[in-house]
């Protein structure tokens, strides 16, 4: 193993590093609110919503995520859209996994008790006023652990905007395994530093979930 | 006759502990060719783990287990002992309280798995031995239904056909009915009974007294780890000597009567 | 510049061949997945130390890191040690092995809730431990998890789409070649989604009919 050679190069692994976890932390912004509008959609009382929902989350979880990231990048500017390859990669990405994160949401939602409404809606609330002070809270809890597993997805789901040339972890590994003939050595780097980020996110989100157990 | 003089099933000292706790304090157990032997005592007696201990499921600390020449609980290097206790194992069938039948495997599934992958019998072999099997314990119609479609009774028909089918040597009864609802445990017993009239060795640990004293020849009774008293069924339920088996069967009379 | 989907025709042939590589790939890195998950659950739960602890390293490094690093890993660290696969075959192994590693976490979960009493069982017959996980609980486990490896095996199709960067010429390769030649990426690449959505609908058929099966049979 060549350790004098990752020396050398680790400060462009840590910068690139630092790119994948702003893209990260801007997918998942992004994600969480195409998640939390498709999933109104989804539970909405309008057919046309429902079914706008529905065709949201098939499109986007049927088709693979590299597709949809090329049409929007390349293929935007055929109609009108023009946007750098970050901008590019955020959007994508976050789009997509707004579409898993729809499912998530929603399926935490359902999964409180039928119950929980009749009984809100006994005591006279109204329907929204049951959703925002009786299901979402509990909802929201039974969520974090689901939505973590997105977000864990998410974050290696990161590596696909090294194909539009963001110089985020996996494109820089890509050059320098180019460069170097290096593959295990610049796998290790990154490998390492994509553990990192992938592990402590899991480890906030671990925490978050047991704080919210204890309200 | 030497049979009836030597020993089949020969249970010497047999020692078990969980760190401090003594589950067997030296019991030795003696049980001739085609005998049957019933074990009752209340629960954490300890019975179900000398049943458990013939087969080596639950090894012991401390004594051996023979059956007829051969040491059951021998010491051996890990490979060894796997192969020898394999062997062994093919000899002694075992039935369990929840049956423990393979969900994803037919009636017939269930029957010939062992025979054919240890005895290596042809399928027509096989299915010969599972109609044989099954129509001895009254389930030959049902040979091709999952355990999902079957009732407890039957369930357990189905697992003392699936041990019989090894042509073993003794059979192991480890509260075979005590899962049941009351109205399946008759076609269970009746089973037991038949295997019983055909001079199969067997040791039974039960809760039905009428059953053991109808069909056994001999009652252990356990309570903490050693047996208390035995004795054929007629003294051991009628008059039994001492005190803790005369409570321990008064109780047991009173919950059955309530 | 509008859209010009008439152009599509033209190039049907070589985004059919893509489809026709991108199914083939899937296959066999659905197959390559589905018993790679199990041996590695089996070696993860019962292999000795050696075997164990280098094999729980492997598999935290492979759900730790991109699946594309991985590819990117698999094709030119194959070549550094003088193994020079074609790019289709590094690509079934690269995915075969990811998904593999996902399934493996399944299915031990679901070795592990097999029922003791079932190994108990089937030892007190005389079979050994090993015929016993083969015969008895490794079937049960699978069939536990046949739904969520469906689900893996739908998300290694829209995962397929990753090989066309290590070359290897599935729909997503092919549509970037008539692109290459009309520079109209839009509509190849919406046309590409469709193949997919539609190989998607096709699959999830038929896992659907496969699950009852599977259900019927219990």
């Amino acid at each position: 193993m060549d350790i004098d050679l990752m020396m050398r190069v680790y400060p462009f692994f840590l910068k690139a590093a630092w790119v994948t976890v702003q893209l990260s932390i801007y997918t998942a912004i992004l994600g969480l609110a195409c998640g939390a509008l498709g999933a109104s959609m989804r539970l909405s009382r309008l057919a046309v919503l429902r079914f706008l929902g529905a065709a949201y989350v098939s499109v986007f979880r049927g088709t693979p995520a590299l597709i949809q990231l090329f049409i929007l990048y390349f293929g935007g500017p055929q109609i009108g859209i023009q946007l750098n390859a970050f901008e590019a990669g955020v959007i994508g990405l976050g789009v997509n996994i707004g579409a898993y994160m729809t499912e998530t949401i929603r399926g935490s939602i359902i999964a409180i008790d039928k119950g929980q409404r009749e009984a809100a809606r006994t005591l006279g609330l109204s329907g929204w006023q049951a959703m925002r002070k009786v299901i979402l809270p509990q909802a929201a809890r039974l969520m974090i652990r689901p939505l973590g597993v997105n977000i864990n997805a998410l974050i290696k789901g990161t590596a696909l905007v090294a194909a539009i040339s963001v110089v985020e972890l996996t494109y820089t590994a890509q050059r320098y395994i180019g460069s170097t003939y290096k593959p295990f050595e610049m796998f290790l780097l990154s490998g390492v530093l994509y553990m990192i980020i992938i592990y402590g996110t899991g480890q906030a989100i671990k925490w978050l979930d047991r704080r919210a157990r204890i309200v | 006759m030497t049979d009836d003089q030597t020993p089949f099933l020969d249970i010497r000292n047999a020692q078990k502990s969980y760190g401090d706790l003594e589950v067997l304090k030296d019991i030795s157990l003696q049980v001739q060719r085609g005998q049957i032997v019933a074990i009752i005592g209340p629960s954490g007696s300890g019975k179900s783990t000398l049943l458990r201990a013939i087969n080596d499921l639950d090894p012991l600390t401390g004594g051996e287990v023979w059956l007829e020449d051969m040491q059951i609980n021998k010491k051996l290097p890990h490979r060894q002992y796997e192969k020898h206790i394999n062997q062994v194992r093919q000899n002694i069938g075992m039935v369990f309280q929840h049956f423990n039948l393979f969900p994803h495997l037919s009636v017939r599934g269930n029957v010939t798995l062992a025979p054919k992958m240890l005895k290596g019998l042809s399928d027509a072999e096989c299915d010969k031995l599972a109609e044989e099997q099954l129509d001895k314990v009254g389930m030959l119609d049902r040979i091709d239904y999952y355990p999902s479609q079957l009732s407890g009774g039957q369930k357990q028909r189905v697992a003392i056909a699936r041990a019989l089918a090894m042509k073993p040597k003794v059979m192991l009864f480890d509260e075979a009915t005590s899962a049941l609802d009351p109205e399946l445990v008759e076609e269970v017993n009746l089973v037991m009974k038949k295997l019983a009239e055909e001079h199969m060795t067997m040791v039974i640990v039960t809760h039905e007294m009428g059953f053991a004293e109808a069909v056994c020849d001999r009652v252990l009774f356990m309570d903490q780890g050693v047996v208390v008293e035995e004795g054929p069924p007629s003294k051991m339920f009628r008059n039994p000597d001492n005190e803790r088996t005369q409570n321990f069967l008064k109780k047991h009379l009173a919950n059955a009567n309530r | 510049m509008g859209l010009d989907f008439t152009v599509v025709p033209g190039y049907l042939d070589i985004i059919l061949l893509g489809v026709v590589w991108t199914i083939a790939i899937t296959l066999g890195a659905a197959i390559l997945s589905f018993f790679g998950g199990i041996f590695f659950a089996v070696i993860a739960l019962y292999g000795p130390w050696f075997v164990r602890l280098p094999f729980r390293a492997f598999e935290w490094l492979f759900m730790g890191t991109p699946l594309l690093l991985q590819l990117f890993l698999i094709y030119f660290g194959l070549v550094q040690i003088g193994i020079d696969l074609p790019a289709f075959v590094a690509g079934v192994i690269g995915l075969g092995l990811h998904f593999a590693v996902y399934n493996s976490e399944l299915i031990q979960t679901a070795i592990i809730a097999v029922d003791r009493g079932q190994m108990e069982a089937a030892r007190t017959l005389g079979l050994s431990r090993g015929q016993a996980l083969r015969k008895v609980v490794v079937p049960q486990a699978v069939r536990d998890v046949i739904p969520p490896i469906g689900n893996n095996m739908i998300a290694l199709l829209k995962d397929s789409a990753l090989v066309s960067v290590i070359g290897v010429s599935e729909l997503t390769l092919s549509a970037q070649r008539a692109i290459g030649n009309t520079y109209r990426p839009f509509e190849f690449y919406v046309v590409a989604a469709a193949f997919y959505y539609v190989i998607n609908l096709g699959m999830e058929w038929v896992l659907r009919r496969i699950e009852r099966r599977v259900q019927a049979a219990r």
